[in-house]
């Protein structure tokens, strides 16, 4: 029992730290791609997702976030750098194609599955894509359990 | 001659920040070849040109204050010059949010003197 403390106590701090995202700096990445919507990890999405989404930045979730071709290479070499690896999970659709949304990758949707689709939509949230809105240390890495509030 | 050399030598080195408010005002105005009329930018900035949004969708209709990207709600610092001493001092950045932002609202570039006309509205505005 003694010894079951401890190893317990070191799970929830290694679970917790799963939620936690380095993130590295980079001025033209956080310059240009964090003036619409925050600096997303890196890592939420595998290299072939943001090279698919650096591919066409003209057509970017609707709106055009097109960049010059030095800016754009250099956002590009940093991303693919520092993308997912074993945790992030599949970032491919049923087909194979690369996904491009965070919210529809398979890790987003196991970690959120407890929300209801009427919480997305209220308007001190608006999107599942305003991370900040439940997850007040988002722009830092932080999505750890302790750090969530979800808004009313 | 010396000093006239090294005066244009960090003009050009610092060309990049050289611009104000008032020089996209005459570049836009040159380039449309007539004034700007800042009634017409007013109406241009508040109203949807055919897109979802209008420019007051995100920036309201009073740029003298913060406004709110309408799709992710991420504060955006005041557009107006009055405002935030940032705002067009850099033709690289002008030229690339004019180039997105209208592309995303009147689905298509501006013309120099759309440009013209909204510079000129938003230097009004104290």
């Amino acid at each position: 029992m003694k010894r079951l403390i401890p190893a317990a106590l070191l799970l929830l701090a290694v679970s917790a730290h799963a939620d936690n995202y380095s993130l590295p700096k980079h001025a033209v990445f956080e310059e240009e791609c964090a003036s619409c919507h925050m600096a997303f990890p890196p890592q939420m999405l595998h290299a072939d997702s943001w090279r698919a989404m650096m591919g066409d930045l003209a057509h970017h979730f609707g709106s055009d976030a097109s960049l010059d071709e030095k800016r754009r290479v250099a956002i590009t070499d940093f991303l693919v750098t520092h993308a997912g690896g074993r945790k992030t999970g599949t970032t491919r659709d049923a087909s194979g194609k690369p996904l491009l949304r965070i919210t529809e990758t398979a890790r987003f949707e196991k970690k959120h599955r407890e929300i209801a689709p009427a919480t997305w939509k209220r308007a001190s949230i608006k999107s599942p894509a305003n991370c900040t809105a439940c997850h007040a240390r988002a722009a830092a890495g932080d999505y750890s359990e302790r750090s969530i509030n979800i808004p009313k | 001659m010396r000093k006239l050399f090294i005066i244009a030598a960090l003009l050009a080195a610092t060309g990049a920040q050289a611009e104000t408010p008032r020089d996209f005002l005459t570049r836009f105005e040159k380039e449309a070849g007539g004034a700007a009329s800042a009634e017409r930018g007013a109406r241009f900035f508040n109203t949807k040109q055919g897109g979802e949004w209008s420019c007051a969708s995100c920036h309201t209709d009073k740029p003298t204050q913060a406004g709110r990207h309408a799709k992710t709600d991420k504060p955006i610092a005041a557009l107006a010059p009055v405002a935030n001493a940032e705002r067009f001092t850099d033709a690289a950045k002008v030229d690339k949010w004019f180039r997105r932002n209208c592309n995303d609202t009147v689905n298509r570039l501006c013309s120099a003197q759309e440009k013209a006309d909204v510079m000129a509205w938003l230097l009004t505005l104290k």
